[in-house]
């Protein structure tokens, strides 16, 4: 494979009531999921319900199940609390978790859909919030997308990979542990404070970093690991596993989510096809280098490996980038696909650019703009790094108002790189991607909206009336239910009895 | 190498050009490049938009933990 694979991206968003700190995080998320269900999904008097029967939140991919009783209450995700949730028409759920709304984009099959997707539930999670502040009784809320609060808690950007089964696990925890740690360099997204609580106010590269405890685990909400292995594949468990990785934090810059997708999804494919045995770059005390080269915006921390050679983390993925390269080269020679020539071309200009000029790295990284903005409004005014004011801008740089917050303010000047147009969003924002189930998910919620009674990444729950139970279709291989297969189909079928009697009659289909 | 030099162009007052040394040695970051045209309207903007209560704002801002 290349950079060509399922994959997807979740986010939870930062929430805020102004003037109201000790707002109830829940009711004012729920509030955020509901104006824009009832905005979405006009006139439906009861929107489809999330279809849990195929969650296992406690699935391990190393080949066991937690039991309930041990599972922190945090991780039985698989609970219907009667929380706020909509699923949409281009394919992604927007809802509750914990207290954070979030926006699980739709499945794509390369990167640059996974920014677009990604960049349309901004778009959703601006809408959402403009109309639950403006409805009766609404409050103010703001929403940020960042990774905490510099207080102590953190929420996630979760990236998902689908990744062939027979794949041995131990073998993508040990490509993976380096490459994740050293990957911060253009995916960080820059956090002023060190520490869970922000306490040390020193600049860091990433949001997420020192919230990592250990290198491998189930937990996302605690003892939070470098590795996830949460075992939910949402596809045929036999053939698929799906890689949850929650190290990663929530970008703002287009680039940066568009080489964080390209550059993890190559790495695995090279695992995949075994092409890096012989090569590690395991370092001796990976928890603790996670956060120190997180705490070296300089970038000239060298990580000690495992066979004593200091490297570092640009002159790691140099490797990483190398080998991907000589992987390509061999296995698609002059027939490698744009995409993946760009995420290769790009990805050896960024490190290039990394070690010789930083700044020239601003209009691309997250962690290199907002730190260009703290150090020039420290130098103007004269501040110490304990200022308040240049706390706000850490924050402010999230807030995804386009008004307000600093990396659209960035964007607005050419000084952050936007990979597509308002218009590109804006579609995305109720059509799915042409190529996976979503598109069969969001559009039988477009076309059908009172029909579905529940639907989930793997299944649409159809409820016909006058039948006397509700009819499951699973939707259980991420390529099928593509445009290309359903949109004949779709079209031929004015209701959603037409269709289910059509599927029905040609399982197949 | 990614150090940018330190801008330090023209004369300051020394109270400013401590406060500085002080504020550098607090922090380990590359420092920025000197300010062009841009950035500075960027920094109005930013004035513009700024929380006025920095202090509370960013106190208030309180989450609960997610995944």
């Amino acid at each position: 494979m290349s950079v060509h694979r399922v994959m997807g991206i979740e986010t939870e968003y930062g929430i805020s009531v102004t003037g109201q700190p000790t707002a109830n995080a829940m009711i004012a998320s729920s509030q955020i999921v509901n104006a824009y269900a009832n905005y979405a999904l006009p006139g439906v008097r009861r929107g489809p319900r999330w279809d849990y029967s195929e969650e296992f939140p406690l699935r391990d991919a190393r080949g066991f199940d937690m039991s309930r009783a041990e599972a922190d209450l945090s991780q039985l995700t698989d609970d219907d609390l009667g929380l706020a949730n909509v699923i949409l028409t281009n394919g992604a759920r927007l809802y509750v978790d914990h207290a954070h709304p979030e926006y699980s984009a739709p499945e794509v099959t390369n990167p640059r859909d996974a920014v677009l997707w990604d960049r349309a539930g901004m778009r959703v999670m601006e809408t959402a919030a403009r109309l639950a502040t403006a409805a009766p009784g609404g409050l103010p809320i703001l929403l940020y997308k960042n990774n905490t609060d510099n207080k102590g808690a953190s929420y996630g950007c979760h990236e998902n990979y689908l990744m062939r089964r027979a794949t041995p696990f131990a073998e993508i925890v040990r490509t993976l542990i380096p490459f994740f740690i050293t990957r911060q360099v253009f995916t960080g997204a820059g956090r002023l404070g060190i520490g869970q609580d922000g306490r040390d106010l020193r600049y860091q590269i990433g949001q997420r970093a020192d919230f990592v405890e250990v290198e491998v685990g189930l937990e996302t909400t605690l003892k939070r690991p470098i590795i996830n292995t949460r075992d939910e594949p949402h596809a045929d468990p036999e053939l698929f596993r799906r890689l949850h990785v929650i190290v990663g934090d929530a970008n703002l810059s287009d680039v940066a989510t568009y080489l964080k997708m390209g550059t993890t999804s190559l790495v695995l494919a090279m695992i995949e096809d075994q092409f890096l045995e012989g090569h590690d770059f395991m370092p001796q005390h990976p928890v603790r280098e996670m956060h120190q080269v997180s705490h070296d915006p300089t970038l000239n921390h060298r990580l000690t490996l495992e066979h004593g050679k200091r490297l570092t983390a640009i002159e790691i993925q140099r490797e990483y980038w190398r080998l991907a390269t000589k992987y390509c080269d061999e296995k698609y020679g002059a027939q490698v696909d744009e995409q993946t020539r760009e995420v290769l071309t790009h990805w050896e200009l960024m490190l290039d650019r990394l070690s010789t000029d930083l700044w020239s790295c601003a209009a691309e990284v997250d962690w290199i703009a907002k730190l260009q903005l703290l150090e020039s409004y420290r130098t103007r005014d004269h501040l110490s790094w304990d200022s308040p004011k240049l706390q706000a801008i850490d924050l402010q740089y999230a807030d995804i108002r386009p008004d307000r917050g600093l990396a659209a303010k960035l964007e607005n000047r050419g000084r952050l790189t936007r990979m597509f147009t308002d218009e590109q969003v804006l579609t995305a924002v109720t059509a799915p991607p042409p190529d996976t189930r979503a598109y069969f998910r969001g559009e039988c919620i477009r076309r059908y909206p009172e029909s579905i009674a529940a639907a989930s990444w793997d299944s649409v729950v159809f409820d016909i009336p006058d039948s006397q139970s509700l009819l499951r279709v699973p939707t259980l291989e991420p390529a099928r239910g593509t445009k290309a297969h359903v949109e004949s189909l779709l079209d031929s079928c004015p209701t959603a009895w037409d269709l289910v009697r059509a599927l029905t009659a040609n399982p197949g289909g | 190498m990614g150090m940018p030099k330190q801008g330090k162009a023209e004369r300051r007052s020394t109270r400013e050009t401590e406060a500085e040394e002080v504020a550098a040695t607090a922090v380990d970051t590359p420092s920025a490049s000197s300010l062009d045209a841009d950035v500075d309207s960027i920094l109005d903007e930013i004035d513009e938009v700024l929380e006025v209560n920095a202090e509370d704002f960013v106190k208030s801002f309180v989450q609960k933990g997610g995944q």
